[in-house]
C-alpha cells in the first residue's frame, strides 16, 4: 500500500549559542548541503516541510511563512509543523509521509532554530510553555521540571550521580569528531560534572545541553525514483509518534510511557520484535543526561532501570554492543530544539551510509532508532532507518 | 494507493464574537465530541491519529501542542500540530491515510481570539522584522541591555498604542492589495461592496453565522475608509468557534455509513515571504487550485464544481480568489456578482454560508469552516441554505495577512 | 562496505557553515541588529472547571472533580476526563494535606540568575484525590536536606483578605506533624 521511502541526503550547519546568519540563511545553508550530498536541483523537490520550535525565540508569528524561501519552498508546497522539543524527528515523519502516501516523489525536510535572537536570554521564551494558572503563578523555571523528572527517575530506581554523569562524559566526548559541535571536550571526566555548579538539585550545569541556533536539512525520495541517486538506498522502517496527557502533575514520571507506545508503534512497523537484539544504534533525546538513560528504557532498549547499569558497563559506548548517541548528541554537540533532527535522524542515515567519518560506529549498522522529546514532557517521535 | 479517503464526521461549535463562559479546551472539546458522534465512533479506540492546526501566538503559549492532547481525546495517542490553516491538517490527514498505515485521523482547528487583546500588534509580529516591521512607524530604539523604562509615573500602556510609538495596523497591506486588484480587473469598490451584502445576507441563514446583516451596497460605501480603499464592511471582524472533522479511509466509512463524501484533492502553495517582490495576483490560490483539479481529475472546473466557499476576510478577496481558482475569467468575477450568479441560486453558488464577512474571521479555522459548509450542504443537511444538484464542492483559504500561503480542497459526494 | 572503503571516506557532514557571534560583538555594534518589543497581551476565559478551582482557593479550601466513569476524583479539576472522555460529574471538596510525589531544590530564580536561598519547589498529591493527581507548589518551614520523596506535608495558606482567586493563595506546604494525621 505505502511506498517505501528512502533518504538521500542531509546537511546540518554550524551549532553556537548565537549565529550571525538569520533563520532564512541558515535553512538556506542546511538545505545548500544536503542538496548537493544528495546532487539533486531545487526543481526535482516536490514539496518541503518545515519544522522549528516556539515563535517566541525568533520572535517572527508565523515564523513558518517567514523561512520558507531559506528553505527552497518557494512556489512549491510547503507546510510547518511544530512538535515542542519532538520535532526533530517529527519534522522527518512528516516528510515519509508525504512520499510514502504517494503524492510527491522527492520530499525536503528542514529543521531551523534562532534561540540567540530572544533577549536576555531564551529562558524567558520558556516562561510561557507553562499553564497560566496552576504554573506561572509561581514563577518557575525551565530547568525545576527536568530536576523534578530526574529526582523521581533517580529515587525509583536508586541510581547514583557519578552514573547518570557519565553519560555527560561519553556525549561531550563523542561529540569530538562531530564538525558542528559546540560543546566537545575530549579531556572532561565524571568529576568536572559532579563538581560544576549546582543548577536546580538534582541538575548541575553540565548536565544540560546549552541552547543553541543552527539548521539541518534531510531531503526523502521515494522507491520509484531512488534509483536516480544512488545504488545503495537507506530505507525509513519505520515511524510512531505519541502523546501523554498536558497534566503533568497527575502522573509517575519516572517511566516515559509515552515514549514506549512511539516506540512500539514504531517497532510494529518495522517489524522488530526484539528491539536490545535487533537494534544497532540508537540516537535518543539527550537534553540533560539522565533523559538518554530515560529514552532507552523508554526505547525498550533495556528493562527499567537497567540503564545506568549498561552505561556504567561501557555497553553504550560506539565500541559498545548497543551504541547510543554516537554523534555527540545534544550535550556534544548543542541543543538547538528542531534543528537536533541533524543529530538525531541525518545521524542516523550518515552513519548507516558509512559516512560518519571519525565517529562512524565499527561493525556493520543495519538498524538504527532516533527519538526526539517534547512539549511538558509529553511527546515521542521515534523514526527507525535502516540499509 | 488507489484506496480513496472519505469524512466521516463533522462536529463545530457555534460562533461567536465572544466567549468569556468557556475555556478554549472547552471549546475544543465540543467540537471533537460532536464529530466522534456524527462519526459514531470513540475516539480513545478507533482514532489512529490526531492533529490540531494552531499558532502559538494566537493562542498564548509558547508551545501550543502541549495544550492540545486531552480535549481531543488524543492522550496517549499519536497527534501533532501542523502550523497552517485548518485546510492543511486535511490535507496532512489524507496524506497520513494514504500510507495505509493510518486509518481514521481526527482533525481540528479552532479559534478563540477574544482572548487576544492585542490582535493586530500580533498580526504585525508576522512581518519580517527588518524589512517590513518598521515601516509601521518609528520604533523606540533603547540601547541595548535595556527595554523601555516604566515607572509609576509613565506606566506600561495596555492596550493599543505606546506614547512613544505610532504603529500602523498591518490591514494596510489588504488596502494596498486592494488598490492593486481595482485598477487591474476594473472592479470597482461598489462590486466589492456587494459581496458583503451578499455574504452578510446569506448569513441569515446559517444558525451559527455571528454577523449576518441586512445592508445595501449604499450602507457599505458609506461606512468610514480605514485602510483606503478598505472600508469598515469591506473587512471581516473576529470571531471565536471551533471546528474538527474525521477522515477514514474508504473501507471503514463504508462499514459506519452510507453517506459518502470524498476528499478527492486538495492543494497547497507558497509564495516568497518578501512582500516587495511576491505579486498581489493570489498565485498561491492559482497554483494550489491547480495542484488540487490534477489530484481530483478535474479538467473544465468552472462545469464541474458546482459550490465553492472561497476565502473572503477581505471583499476583494472573493473575486480575486475566484478569478485566480479559474472559476471566473480575469476580471469576470464582479460582473458574474452582479448577474446574480454567486447567489444562493445561481449558477455558481459561492460563499452560501456568509463566508468570514458573515460568520467571522476565524483564524485558523476558516478553512474548516469553509469545508465544514461544503460538507454539509454535498450530504443535503443545510436546511434553508441548501443548494439543489452539488455533487462537487470546493473550499479554499487562504493564511492572512501577510502571508502568500493558501490551500485548496475539492470534496465530491459518492 | 568493508573496513577500509569506509575509512576512505571524509566524514559528513564535510563542512559546518554558520559565524559564531558571541554578546560582545553586539555591544561593540561590530553587527547588525534589529530590536522589536511586541505588545502581547492575553486575558483568557478559565471556563467553569478553573474558575471554580481559584473561588474555592480563595475561600480556602482545594476542590477537585470526580469521573463517575473511570471512578477517579481529579484535581486540578476539568469538565472532561482525558482518559473515557467523557465530561466529568460532582465536584469534591478535598484535604490541603498531600504526599511529596517529587521536588527539586532550585539556585536558580525564574529569569536563570543565581540566588543564595534556595527555592524548594516539587508536587504534591492531594488526599482525597486519585493516587498521584496533584499539582506544584512551593515547600516552606523546611530546610532543604528534610524534603523527601513521599513525605506529608500541609497546606499553609495566605491570610483570608490576602487571597485573590490564584494558586499563590497557598504561601507553601510544610511538613505534616505527628499529630495532625
Amino acid at each position: 500500500m505505502k511506498k517505501q521511502v528512502a533518504v538521500i541526503g542531509a546537511g546540518m550547519t554550524l551549532f553556537r549559542r548565537k549565529l550571525k546568519e538569520t533563520g532564512k540563511e541558515l535553512s538556506f545553508l542546511a538545505t545548500k548541503m544536503a542538496m548537493e550530498e544528495a546532487g539533486i536541483q531545487k526543481d526535482e523537490i516536490d514539496m518541503v516541510v518545515m519544522g522549528s520550535a516556539p515563535d517566541a525565540f525568533d520572535g517572527i508569528h508565523m515564523k513558518g511563512e517567514n523561512l520558507l524561501d531559506g528553505a527552497a519552498a518557494v512556489g512549491k508546497p510547503y507546510v510547518r509543523v511544530f512538535n515542542g522539543g519532538g520535532t526533530g524527528v517529527f519534522a522527518p515523519i512528516a516528510g515519509w509521509w508525504h512520499v510514502a502516501s504517494g503524492v510527491a516523489d522527492v520530499c525536503l525536510v528542514v529543521c531551523e532554530e534562532k534561540m540567540g535572537s530572544c533577549y536576555p536570554h531564551p529562558q524567558t521564551a520558556f516562561r510561557h510553555i507553562w499553564d497560566p494558572i496552576l504554573d506561572r503563578p509561581l514563577n518557575p523555571n525551565l530547568v525545576w521540571l527536568f530536576a523534578m523528572e530526574m529526582n523521581r527517575y533517580m529515587t525509583v530506581h536508586n541510581i547514583k550521580k557519578e552514573d547518570i554523569a557519565l553519560v555527560a562524559v561519553k556525549n561531550k566526548r563523542n561529540a569530538v569528531g562531530h564538525p558542528c559541535a559546540q560543546l566537545a571536550d575530549p579531556n572532561i571526566t565524571v568529576e568536572d560534572v559532579l563538581n560544576s555548579e549546582v543548577m536546580a538539585w538534582p541538575v548541575q550545569r553540565l548536565d544540560i545541553s546549552p541552547p543553541s541556533d543552527g539548521a539541518s536539512a534531510l531531503i526523502f525520495c521515494s522507491e520509484d525514483v531512488v534509483h536516480k541517486f544512488t545504488d545503495d538506498p537507506i530505507w525509513v522502517a519505520g515511524v510512531g509518534w505519541n502523546i501523554d496527557s498536558t497534566m503533568w502533575t497527575n502522573r509517575d514520571l519516572y517511566f516515559p510511557r509515552y515514549v514506549a507506545n512511539a516506540a512500539k508503534m514504531a517497532y510494529k512497523m518495522a517489524g522488530i520484535t526484539n528491539p536490545p537484539k535487533e537494534i544497532d544504534f540508537a540516537e535518543p533525546y539527550d537534553p540533560f543526561d539522565y533523559k538518554e538513560l530515560h529514552h532507552m528504557e523508554g526505547l525498550l532498549l533495556c528493562k527499567k532501570g537497567e540503564a545506568p547499569i549498561l552505561t556504567r558497563e561501557g555497553v553504550t559506548q560506539r565500541d559498545g554492543d548497543l551504541p547510543i548517541c554516537p554523534s555527540g548528541g545534544l550535550l556534544g554537540v548543542g541543543n538547538p530544539i528542531a534543528a537536533t533532527m541533524g543529530q538525531k535522524v541525518c545521524e542516523l542515515y550518515w552513519q548507516l551510509a558509512g559516512k560518519a567519518g571519525k565517529r562512524q560506529i565499527p561493525g556493520d549498522p543495519r538498524v538504527g532508532v532516533g527519538q526526539a522529546w517534547g512539549d511538558i514532557m509529553q511527546m515521542a517521535t521515534v523514526m527507525i532507518l535502516k540499509r | 494507493m488507489s484506496k480513496k479517503v472519505c469524512i466521516i464526521g463533522i462536529g463545530h461549535t457555534d460562533f461567536n464574537s465572544m466567549t468569556p463562559d468557556v475555556e478554549w479546551k472547552e471549546l475544543m472539546y465540543e467540537a471533537c465530541q460532536k464529530a466522534y458522534v456524527d462519526a459514531g465512533i470513540n475516539p480513545r479506540k478507533d482514532v489512529d491519529s490526531f492533529i490540531t492546526c494552531a499558532e502559538d501566538y494566537w493562542e498564548g503559549f509558547s508551545i501550543f501542542d502541549e495544550f492540545v492532547p486531552d480535549q481531543i481525546g488524543a492522550t496517549l495517542r499519536p497527534c501533532c500540530t501542523v502550523c497552517g490553516d485548518g485546510l492543511y491538517g486535511l490535507g496532512n490527514a489524507y496524506m497520513q491515510i494514504k500510507t495505509g498505515v493510518i486509518n481514521v485521523v481526527s482533525v481540528e482547528a479552532h479559534s478563540k481570539v477574544s482572548d487576544l487583546l492585542t490582535y493586530g500588534d500580533i498580526v504585525l509580529h508576522a512581518f519580517d522584522p527588518l524589512y517590513e516591521r518598521p515601516i509601521s512607524g518609528p520604533i523606540e530604539r533603547p540601547n541595548y541591555g535595556g527595554s523601555p523604562k516604566y515607572s509609576q509615573d509613565h506606566p506600561k500602556p495596555l492596550v493599543g498604542k505606546t506614547n512613544e510609538t505610532e504603529r500602523v495596523h498591518p490591514y494596510f497591506l489588504a488596502g494596498l492589495e486592494m488598490q492593486y486588484y481595482l485598477k487591474k480587473t476594473g472592479t470597482t469598490e461598489e462590486q466589492c461592496a456587494l459581496v458583503a451584502v451578499k455574504n452578510k445576507k446569506n448569513a441569515f441563514f446559517n444558525p451559527y453565522a455571528d454577523y449576518e446583516a441586512n445592508i445595501t451596497v449604499d450602507d457599505v460605501m458609506k461606512s468610514e475608509y480605514l485602510f483606503k480603499p478598505l472600508k469598515r464592511y469591506d473587512i471581516s471582524p473576529n470571531v471565536d468557534g471551533a471546528v474538527c472533522f474525521v477522515l477514514a479511509d474508504e473501507e471503514t466509512a463504508k462499514s459506519l455509513s452510507d453517506n459518502m463524501i470524498y476528499l478527492e484533492g486538495f492543494g497547497w502553495s507558497s509564495e516568497t515571504p518578501w512582500i516587495s517582490t511576491r505579486g498581489m495576483d493570489a498565485l498561491y490560490a492559482k497554483r494550489a487550485a491547480k495542484m488540487a483539479y490534477k489530484m481530483a481529475g478535474i479538467t473544465q472546473p468552472r462545469k464541474e464544481i458546482d459550490i465553492v466557499e472561497v476565502d473572503d476576510r477581505f471583499t476583494y478577496k472573493e473575486l480575486q480568489h475566484l478569478e485566480a481558482l479559474g472559476l471566473a475569467r480575469e476580471g469576470e468575477a464582479a460582473k458574474m456578482l452582479e448577474e446574480g450568479e454567486l447567489n444562493l441560486d445561481g449558477a455558481l453558488p459561492t460563499n452560501v454560508s456568509g463566508g468570514s464577512l458573515g460568520v467571522g474571521n476565524c483564524l485558523e479555522a476558516t478553512g474548516l469552516q469553509k469545508a465544514l459548509e461544503i460538507v454539509t450542504q454535498l450530504r443535503g443537511h443545510a436546511g434553508k441554505r441548501q443548494v439543489t444538484d452539488v455533487e462537487t464542492g470546493l473550499a479554499q483559504a487562504w493564511r492572512g495577512i501577510p502571508s502568500g500561503s493558501g490551500v485548496v480542497a475539492i470534496f465530491k459526494k459518492g | 562496505m568493508s573496513e577500509e572503503e569506509k575509512r576512505q571516506f571524509e566524514g559528513y557532514p564535510k563542512y559546518a557553515p554558520g559565524t559564531h557571534v558571541r554578546d560582545k560583538h553586539i555591544y561593540n555594534k561590530e553587527i547588525t541588529y534589529t530590536w522589536w518589543e511586541p505588545e502581547v497581551q492575553y486575558s483568557w476565559s478559565l471556563g467553569p472547571a478553573m474558575s471554580r478551582f481559584l473561588q474555592e482557593l480563595k475561600a480556602g479550601k482545594i476542590i477537585g472533580k470526580k469521573c463517575n466513569t473511570c471512578d477517579r476524583v481529579i484535581v486540578p479539576p476539568r469538565m472532561f476526563c482525558e482518559y473515557c472522555y467523557n465530561p466529568t460529574g460532582e465536584w469534591v471538596y478535598l484535604k490541603d494535606t498531600g504526599t511529596v510525589e517529587t521536588f527539586s531544590i532550585s539556585y536558580l530564580d525564574p529569569d536563570a540568575r543565581r540566588i543564595e536561598e534556595p527555592i524548594l519547589i516539587g508536587v504534591i498529591s492531594i488526599d482525597g484525590a486519585a493516587p498521584k493527581h496533584g499539582f506544584m507548589h512551593y515547600f516552606g518551614e523546611m530546610k532543604p536536606e528534610e524534603l523527601k520523596i513521599g513525605m506529608r506535608v500541609k497546606a499553609v495558606w495566605k491570610p483570608e483578605n490576602e487571597r485573590t482567586g490564584s494558586i499563590t493563595d497557598i504561601k507553601y506546604f510544610r511538613p505534616l506533624r505527628g499529630d495532625e494525621e
